[in-house]
């Protein structure tokens, strides 16, 4: 028998928050035994809640919390391929493997997802112009489908219902395990090389001479009007060789330092902390800490992939309200005249973004939901200022699915279903893929009734 | 040295296996789940490189048990350390057999087998996982909790026989830890991590701790239990 219990559970951004039925399965049989005692609700899997909006909700149904489902199936020293359960945490992955050797092919901006969650929502990092998504580095995936099935697929079998699962923000089954492919690294350090950039046309010109780093990167200061527009910080960089490391006795230390988090935000910050004052002054700090042109440095892993990891729980900085990302990408332009009008609609409606992430998307897409395609990419986050913040990003996203963009699923909370239809052409395909695998909807979350992705949704 | 983690499949003795397996020790991890053990067994060489072999283990075959050690000893080597960490809650119907029988006949029975094992070789550590619902019997779980109360008085007993040929027991009282037992619970205790659980039972049988609550605080709160006359205590509804 399935031990159900009622949890309150919200994404990154703390916005919406939903009270769903929630198992915690510590074996395989729980996770079948779960899905047969569903009652006849709805059911969605839920690892570390770091998608920001509702994609990992569910109301009226059964949630899966799948973080202790973790176990390490199988690793090949020789080829870098790991087999591991879905509710393995990249964190874990790198406190395992840096050490030997191996860093995750691709990581986003925290370590603490679960391998499910990066398959699920199709992850970048700051390599996708060199080694596209996290699905380009997984070949083999074991879901558990509507019907209780365990369906093992890969390029060859099924292949379909493992394209749509990458980047099907969990509607397709509960993953169970996956194959995926560790990058090989000489040491956990980065040669990095930070860049300031005056203004937009800047940051372009920058970035198309970068590629020849494997990973790059910018702030932008999203306050900033005129001809200062789009300024901000440029970080390129690459796994650092052997002989570009740090050497002494430090290097162990710092491994182990890494595993846990030096700040904690114990309490919800009231909700004036953030406000256009506080951005304002943070975005220059930040632009000013850059004070040469250029600089040259090797940093530890941890500062240049995760900035944000030192401090848990850093999105109560945000208070009660929570706050919410808006990350879009729209298609090489010239004039990046879409890029322009979502900065100027940004600086003109007064409401501030804390960080503001740019940078320029390589050629490889998946299709079906999966983000990232060729272009630029522009994250920001939002205090959650209610109705004139959702109202902006309305406007947005006419701007972004008129210049043939797109925005980010696992970021989104408030999305309207016509454009997502817009943005993501492909949908009904998917959906077919999708549907065939489960007619009646058993897979449902509150991210996919709204954007009309599963059996049921309110038309 | 070998370390041997009965009931492998709940999260606290997957953590104990953890902490051993990354100090390099070569561990037997059994349950009776044998596909799950496998699995724990593997993730143990995935992440620790260490030496993990996986069982199966039946706390209700008696007669098997004596066979069952020598299999493992056979696996792994001689055993240094064996955790008792298996147990049924049972499910409230009338599995009293059951819950009296995995939780005090088998753990007991399997510690004579390893008593066994352990006492001609004059060393050896028996760690037992009890649990604060052994300290009194309540009308929520006292089925499940005079089992483990009587295995508490078990440990006491084997701890003084096995003393004096340089085979330590270890009793360690657990109260509320974060597994599948108190998921979902409303506590309004503070509640351990498995993973802490772990790393206080290791050093405590470093040091040879008799008996311990943990988290520590439990020893508190039991005490303040037991106190309370029976005839205030039966009208409680604890």
């Amino acid at each position: 028998m399935t031990n159900w219990a009622d949890k309150e559970l919200w994404g990154w951004g703390r916005y919406p928050r939903v009270t769903a039925r929630c198992a915690r399965p510590e074996r395989r049989r729980e996770v079948e035994e779960a899905l047969r005692d569903r009652g006849g609700e709805p059911v969605l899997a839920h690892g570390l809640g770091r998608s920001y909006g509702d994609a990992a909700l569910v109301s009226g149904g059964r949630v899966l919390l799948t973080r202790r489902l973790d176990r390490l199936l199988e690793f090949d020293p020789e080829t870098g391929w790991l087999r591991a359960e879905a509710g393995v945490s990249l964190e874990e992955v790198i406190r395992t493997f840096v050490p030997r050797g191996f860093f995750p092919p691709v990581v986003p901006g925290t370590q603490f997802v679960t391998l499910g969650g990066a398959l699920a929502c199709d992850i970048h990092g700051k390599n996708h112009h060199v080694d596209g998504t996290f699905a380009d580095h997984v070949r083999r995936l074991e879901l558990l489908t509507a019907k209780g099935e365990i369906v093992v697929c890969d390029a060859d079998h099924e292949p379909e219902l493992f394209w749509a699962t990458v980047g099907g923000m969990g509607l397709t089954g509960v993953m169970l395990s996956m194959e995926v492919r560790l990058a090989r690294i000489d040491n956990p350090y980065i040669e990095m090389e930070s860049i300031r950039v005056e203004n937009l046309d800047h940051f372009f010109d920058v970035s198309a001479e970068s590629g020849g780093h494997t990973h790059t990167v910018s702030w932008i200061d999203c306050v900033a009007r005129g001809p200062r527009m789009g300024r901000g910080i440029f970080m390129r960089g690459r796994h650092a060789s052997s002989s570009a490391a740090p050497a002494g006795p430090g290097v162990g230390e710092r491994l182990k330092a890494a595993a846990e988090p030096i700040l904690d935000v114990p309490f919800d910050a009231p909700g004036w902390l953030l406000n256009n004052v506080t951005i304002r002054a943070f975005n220059e700090a930040y632009y000013r800490k850059q004070l040469k042109p250029r600089t040259n440095s090797v940093v530890h892993y941890e500062p240049f992939f995760f900035p944000l990891d030192f401090v848990r729980d850093w999105n109560r900085l945000y208070g009660p309200r929570g706050f919410l990302q808006y990350q879009l990408v729209v298609p090489p332009d010239p004039e990046h005249r879409a890029i322009r009008t979502v900065l100027e609609q940004i600086t003109a409606s007064g409401m501030g973004s804390f960080l503001a992430v740019i940078k320029e998307f390589g050629e490889r897409v998946h299709g079906g939901l999966s983000f990232p395609a060729p272009g630029v990419t522009l994250a920001l986050d939002f205090p959650n200022y209610g109705q004139p913040l959702f109202e902006l990003l309305d406007r947005l996203d006419d701007v972004v699915a008129e210049a043939g963009g797109r925005v980010y699923l696992c970021k989104d909370a408030r999305l309207k279903r016509a454009q997502f239809r817009r943005m993501y052409p492909a949908w009904e395909a998917w959906r077919a893929v999708r549907d065939a695998w489960d007619p009646d909807g058993v897979f449902q979350s509150e991210l996919g009734r709204r954007l009309g992705l599963v059996p049921g949704s309110q038309p | 040295m070998s370390v041997l983690i009965l009931g492998a499949t709940s999260r606290i003795a997957r953590e104990l296996a953890n902490r051993y397996a990354e100090r390099g020790q070569a561990v037997f991890v059994a349950a009776r789940d044998t596909d799950e053990a496998e699995r724990i067994a593997a993730d143990l060489r995935v992440r620790h490189g260490a030496q993990a072999v996986a069982g199966g283990f039946d706390a209700t075959d008696f007669d098997g048990h004596a066979a069952f050690v020598d299999d493992v000893a056979a696996a792994v080597g001689p055993i240094d350390v064996a955790v008792v960490a298996f147990g049924d809650m049972g499910d409230g119907g009338d599995d009293v057999r059951r819950v009296i029988e995995v939780n005090f006949t088998g753990a007991a029975s399997i510690c004579e087998a390893l008593a066994a094992h352990m006492a001609p070789r004059g060393t050896g550590c028996i760690i037992g996982i009890s649990s604060v619902a052994g300290d009194r019997g309540r009308q929520s779980n006292y089925l499940y909790g005079s089992a483990k109360g009587g295995f508490t008085l078990y440990l006491q007993g084997l701890r003084n026989r096995l003393f004096k040929q340089g085979v330590h027991v270890m009793t360690v009282k657990l109260g509320f830890v974060d597994t599948r037992m108190t998921f979902g619970m409303e506590t309004g205790i503070p509640i351990a991590s498995p993973a802490q659980v772990s790393r206080a039972v290791v050093a405590a049988a470093e040091r040879k701790v008799d008996a311990f609550y943990y988290p520590h605080f439990w020893r508190g709160i039991m005490t303040v239990i037991r106190a309370v006359p029976e005839k205030v205590f039966k009208r409680l509804s604890l």
